[in-house]
Order: C-alpha cells, then structure tokens, then sequence
C-alpha cells in the first residue's frame, strides 16, 4: 500500500515536471503515417523535421524555447488524424505539420478552424509541408493554414513551362492514379498544355488503379503504340517504380516528366537507364553548386551525417522551420496567431533560393528547379550513385510560378 | 495487331509466372487441406533470398541456390510448425499460416528495410531480344517463359513418370489410403510442403525483378494465387495452369483495350459521358480475378478441372 502511494506519489511529481517543462519547450506536432504502406515516406518526413528541429535548437531555439516535434501516426486516414489532433491538443501542442495525402490535410484545416473558433485564445497553427491540393490556398483558404510545397497547378506550370520550349514535343500522354490527386494532376496538364502548346495532341489520358497493378508493360506498349514524344505523369510510391521500370525495359526513351521521381526507393528501380530520360520538379536542389551556400552544404551533410540511410529530400521542412522562426522573432512571440500574422508577406532566404508566404492566400513562392535524373551528381539517392542534376536554365524564379488566386482570406481580428 | 501481339505474349508470361506461384500452393492445398496464407510471402523470401545471393556472387547461383533455400524454410515451418498445430484441425492451421505470412513480413522488413531493394535483371540477359512495332522487348522476359516451361515439364515429369510422383498423386486424391498402405505420410506432407515452397521461391527469384521486390509484393500477390488455385479446382494442377493462363491473358488484354462501357454497350443509349458509360475496360483490370472466383464459386463451385468439392 505503501509503495503504491509513494508510486502514485511520483507519477504525480513526473506530471508536474514534464509540464512545467512543456512551458520551455515550442511542440510541433508531426500528423502523418508512421506505418504501413506509407510508413517509409512518413518516417522520412519525421526525420527531417526532427533534424530542423536539433538544428534550430543548437542554434538557441525559437525565441529561446527548445523545438520538440513529436510523431502521431495517423495511418494516413482523415479519421485516424482527427484523433491524432485531438491527443495532440492534449499534451499542448499549438503547432502541427502534415504532408502526405490531401484528403488528411482537407480533414485537418477543418478542424483547426472549427478548434480555433471554439478557443479563441488557444489557437493552433497548420504548417502544410506537402499536401498540394490547390483548393487548400484558394477556395477553401484559411487563415491557419500555411503552404511550404507548390501546389499541383503551380508545380504543372512548371512542367508544361518545359514542354512549351521542346519544339520536337508534339504528341503527349497523361497516366496517373486513380484517385483525387491523379485527377487533379491530369486536369492541370490538360489545361496548361492547351493554352500554351495547342499544337500538342494529347494521344492518351489514363487513370489505372491506385496501387494494384504489377506490371505495367501493357500501359506502356500503349503509350509507345500511341507514339507519344513524352510522358506526364503524378505517379508516386510503387506506382512510380513500376511505371518507369516497364518504360525503360520495353526501351521507351523519350522524356517522362514527373513530380516524384526524387522520392525514397525510386532511384534503385530506374537505374541507369533512366538517366538524361525521367524528369523531376522539385523545390531545391543540392547538387546545383550555384545556388549552395557554405551553411546549405553543412546544413545537408549534417543531416546525411546523422542520418546514414537517409537522403535529404525535404527542403520544405527545413524552409518552414526556417520561416516559422522568423516569424515568431518577428512577432516577439510564440503564440500562433501572432506568428501566423507575422508570417503573411514575409521574405526569407531559403537554402536553395529566395522565399515569400503570400499574404492573400498564405501559399509560399520559392523557385522550382525541373532536375534531370543523372549519373553525375554530388548527392545520389539511396545509395545508386544516381542522383539528380539541373543547370541554370531549369530554374523557374519564384515569381513565375505565382498563379492566381479565388482565397478570400478572413482573419481574426 | 500490335495489341494482339503484345498482349499475348505479355499474358502467357505473367500467366506462367502466376502458374509458378500457384502449382505449389495447389499441391500442399489439395493434399494437406491448409490453405497456405503464407505462401506468398515464401515467394517474397525467394526474391529477397536471390537478391542477397546475386548482391555476393551472381544471378545463376541465386537461381539455383535461392529456391532450396526457401524450401529448406518451407520444410522447417512444416516440421516443426504446421505439425504441432495439426492436431489441433484445420482453423488452427490456417490460423498458423495466416500469422506466419504477417511473421516473414516483419522479419524481411527488420533485415531488408521497408522500401524496395535493387534487384536487377542479370546483365548477361538485360538487353532487347527483339523490336516488334517500335517497343522493344527484354530478353529477360523472354527467359522467364523458358523457365517456366522447364519447371511446368520438370513438374508434369516428376508427377507423372516417377515413383514419388505416383505417390504424391495418389495422397492428392486419397490422401487416407496412401496412409493405410504404410507410406510415411508426414514425411510426404513435409516434402511436399517444402517442395510447393520451393516453387513459390522460384517464382520470386523469377519474378523479384521482372516486378519489384519490396516487402508489399506477397500482399498484393497473395489475393491472386488464391483465385488461381480455386478457379482452376482443388487437386488440379491442370486447373491451376488454365486458370493462371487464362487470368494472365484476360488481365492483360483487358489493360490493352482502348474501350469504354459506352463503346460497347451504346446500342443501349449508354452516352460516354455518362458515370456508367464512362468506365474504361482497362480500369476493370484488376476486378478480373475477383469477378472470375466469384463467377467459379457460383457456377462451378469445383473450379475448372477440380474433382473435388470445395
């Protein structure tokens, strides 16, 4: 009995301290799946944010309070990442971050608005490092919500950007998976591509199933019997291996352009054969010497350092760690709402280029670099000594890849 | 023409492919009765088995030495796994099976990481073998069906012209009776079992880099060994390659056709731009298998050339 009490005793104490030290400490809540089949990509992202997070804390933290970013797997289901939230908010976290799926991140503003008008006081920040549905930053903007990835349409400009130089490209087709995002995606390129090249025919549009198809050989036959010059594709994970690996074995050597080739696991599948031929757009770019500083080198060969079996793929993480420190400095504060207003409008420096949070639709502006799969590269992926490459004239500035926007932005007052 | 083409040769070689899979998953169904769950994952072992082996010596070795490896583990989980649990009836081996398939999942996750590994076409055999209509095509594809085919003949010889095969054959169908005559049953099961294991690991050195090799390859090929063994009826191995050819082809052909519900069926009033009408055949794809076990269990509940019923 005695011992219980004393037990009893100490759990109380541990309570009292591990609050008390909550109040030094800045939490980051990192809502995204941290198991299954989007377990891999999940842990990369947790990895990443916690690397900015022991960066920002060495250099004395936000506003003097240590980082901590602590993981909720929310096995990549909206419902799952509500109750994620909710624990979240009970151990005091002001700020989540969250990337993989849109569908999680559409479940997520709508709680952190509904949460924010219920508690005024005790709001909580979204910092979106990866879902790129376009409507997040123009119908259903919100206040709380902050973008640190180009969205889907921006990232399709780009793309077709490219496309619209290539006088050879006459004939391209759309594959993707069937779900909101490949929709999206397929969408975009249509859009793009008939108002900037109306002499491109689109020989294919197709959707296949999300994940379940093995071998995609009969897809590609289809696409070289359709005698597309280049392939748009917004595939990723298993699907994006499989694709590649079927085009390059039934020896389809024209451009295939992507958004995710650059993700973990790809490289190894695409091989050599894939290089000068799949095509990527991404946000930064370590291997493009002329834009590396001295503290980006350091920054990414820490982060390879401390983490041998990783490669660094997020500058996102880093650039909204980055932003959301400033931001509070600027603020004098660490409260959310504070933060959020002194994040409208600002310009930083980013590791791989200059960074503007727009304030009427809180969707960040940073170059976009189309990269090249390439076997002559600093930082390869996954250990293949392939990597990704791109010269001066595959950098998009910032500026152009501004669309515009139907957010009407309402803020507290 | 070009469709045809491809789509022919496309569909015997994963039909094969599928057929190397389930031959051994029929055999140990039919004979033992357990509906190995696990099997897929011995597939998944053997791709990992031969990309370890390739990684230190070569693609050959690993062709040879990967599937009595996998064997060897098949025999060992029989032994002195499947056993113990058998006299406990069949829920419990399923059972068994069901938690040993989620058991070599976690252990190749902890020993080869959670993504996929580069396991890559031997470069004796990574080059096209020939251009037909402008797509060139692997010989390595072209490889496969010869293994294939060996196995099937060395399979159909042992079954049918050796002692042991006779034996095996006779415990298929009268599994008690091979017992009254004083064979050693357990010892057949375990041969069995090890051998049906084998083949699946053969399969994955085989397949393991003609698709990929990452820790979800026996989740998504589990579902569909099972169609095969139950469309083409319990005890067949006939069976098995029909169904496995036939969902190969049927697959893959319905992937190649540029068609929607629409096209086909517009005599009706079904507009494109109907939901309806708006379904491509290449999206049904991979419906395919389910529809044909369900269509099977309905009509034929003994599968194709099954003697038994289910």
């Amino acid at each position: 009995m005695k011992l219980w009490k004393s037990v009893a005793l100490a759990a109380a104490m541990g309570c009292v301290a591990m609050s008390a030290a909550s109040a030094e400490t800045l939490k980051i809540a990192y809502i995204d799946p941290l198991s299954g089949p989007f377990g891999p990509q999940g842990e990369v992202g947790l990895q990443e944010w916690t690397y900015a997070a022991e960066q920002m804390n060495a250099k004395g933290g936000i506003n003097g309070q240590q980082v901590e970013v602590i993981g909720f797997d929310n096995k990549i289901n909206p419902k799952e990442s509500l109750v994620q939230f909710q624990k979240a908010l009970d151990q005091g976290v002001r700020y989540i971050t969250q990337g993989n799926g849109s569908s999680v991140a559409s479940a997520l503003i709508d709680a952190v608005e509904k949460h924010n008008k219920r508690n005024p006081g005790d709001e909580v920040l979204f910092l979106n490092y990866a879902a790129v549905d376009p409507a997040f930053t123009n119908d259903r903007c919100s206040f709380w919500h902050f973008r640190f990835d180009a969205d889907a349409d921006m990232k399709m400009n780009g793309v077709t950007d490219w496309i619209k130089a290539q006088e050879d490209i006459k004939k391209i087709y759309i594959i993707g998976q069937d779900y909101s995002f490949g929709k999206a995606v397929a969408a975009a390129a249509v859009k793009f591509i008939t108002a900037k090249r109306p002499d491109i025919e689109i020989v294919g549009n197709e959707l296949h199933p999300l994940g379940k198809v093995k071998d995609f050989t009969p897809y590609v036959q289809k696409i070289i019997s359709s005698g597309a010059d280049a392939v748009i594709t917004g595939n990723w994970g298993a699907d994006m291996v499989l694709l590649i690996k079927a085009a390059a074995d039934a020896g389809y050597d024209k451009p295939i352009l992507t958004y995710y080739a650059g993700s973990r696991g790809v490289a190894p599948a695409m091989g050599a054969g894939a290089v000068g031929q799949v095509k990527a757009i991404v946000e930064g770019n370590s291997n493009y010497a002329p834009v590396m500083t001295e503290a980006q080198y350091s920054y990414v060969d820490g982060y390879l350092a401390s983490r041998p079996d990783m490669d660094f793929s997020y500058p996102r993480v880093q650039n909204a760690m980055n932003m959301l420190a400033k931001a509070a400095e600027k603020a004098g504060s660490v409260e959310p709402k504070d933060v959020a207003f002194a994040m409208e409008g600002m310009e930083i420096d980013g590791g791989y280029g200059k960074l503007t949070m727009r304030a009427d639709n809180h969707q960040i502006l940073q170059p976009l670099y189309m990269v090249t799969f390439s076997d002559d590269v600093k930082y390869d992926n996954d250990d293949t000594g392939l990597g990704w490459a791109n010269g001066a004239a595959d950098v998009i500035p910032a500026e152009a890849t501004a669309t515009e926007t139907t957010c009407k932005m309402k803020r507290p007052s | 023409m070009e469709t045809i083409v491809f789509s022919l040769l496309n569909g015997v070689i994963y039909g094969l492919l599928l057929f190397m899979l389930s031959s051994g998953l029929t055999l140990i169904f039919s004979m033992m009765g357990v509906l190995n769950f696990a099997h897929a994952s011995f597939y998944m072992l053997g791709a990992y088995f031969a990309y370890t082996i390739s990684e230190v010596s070569s693609f050959w070795l690993a062709l040879v030495f990967a599937p009595i490896l996998v064997g060897l583990v098949g025999a060992a989980v029989e032994r002195w796994g499947l056993r113990t649990v058998h006299v406990n009836g069949h829920v419990a081996e399923l059972l068994f099976t069901f938690g040993l398939a989620y058991l070599i999942d976690e252990v190749v996750k902890i020993i080869w990481g959670r993504n996929a590994v580069d396991y890559r076409v031997p470069e004796l055999l990574d080059f096209p073998l020939f251009e037909l209509f402008g797509a060139q095509y692997p010989a390595y594809r072209i490889f496969t069906l010869f293994v294939a085919l060996a196995m099937l003949v060395g399979l159909w010889y042992i079954l049918n012209r050796t002692r042991a095969g006779l034996i095996i054959q006779a415990a298929l169908s009268h599994p008690h009776m091979v017992g009254h005559l004083g064979h050693n049953v357990p010892r057949i099961f375990m041969t069995v079992f090890g051998v049906g294991c084998a083949l699946a690991g053969l399969a994955g050195v085989i397949g393991g880099n003609y698709l990929v090799t990452d820790p979800a390859m026996a989740v998504q090929m589990g579902p569909i060994v099972f169609v095969v063994v139950v469309v083409g009826g319990l005890g067949s191995l006939m069976g098995a390659f029909l169904a496995a050819m036939l969902l190969g082809l049927l697959q893959t052909f319905a992937v190649a056709i540029d068609a929607n519900f629409a096209d086909i069926f517009g005599w009706l009033g079904l507009s494109a731009t109907s939901e309806l009408g708006s379904i491509s055949i290449a999206s049904l794809a991979p419906m395919i298998p389910f529809l044909m076990l369900v269509l099977i269990l309905m009509v034929r509940p003994r599968g194709l050339l099954g003697d038994r019923e289910l």
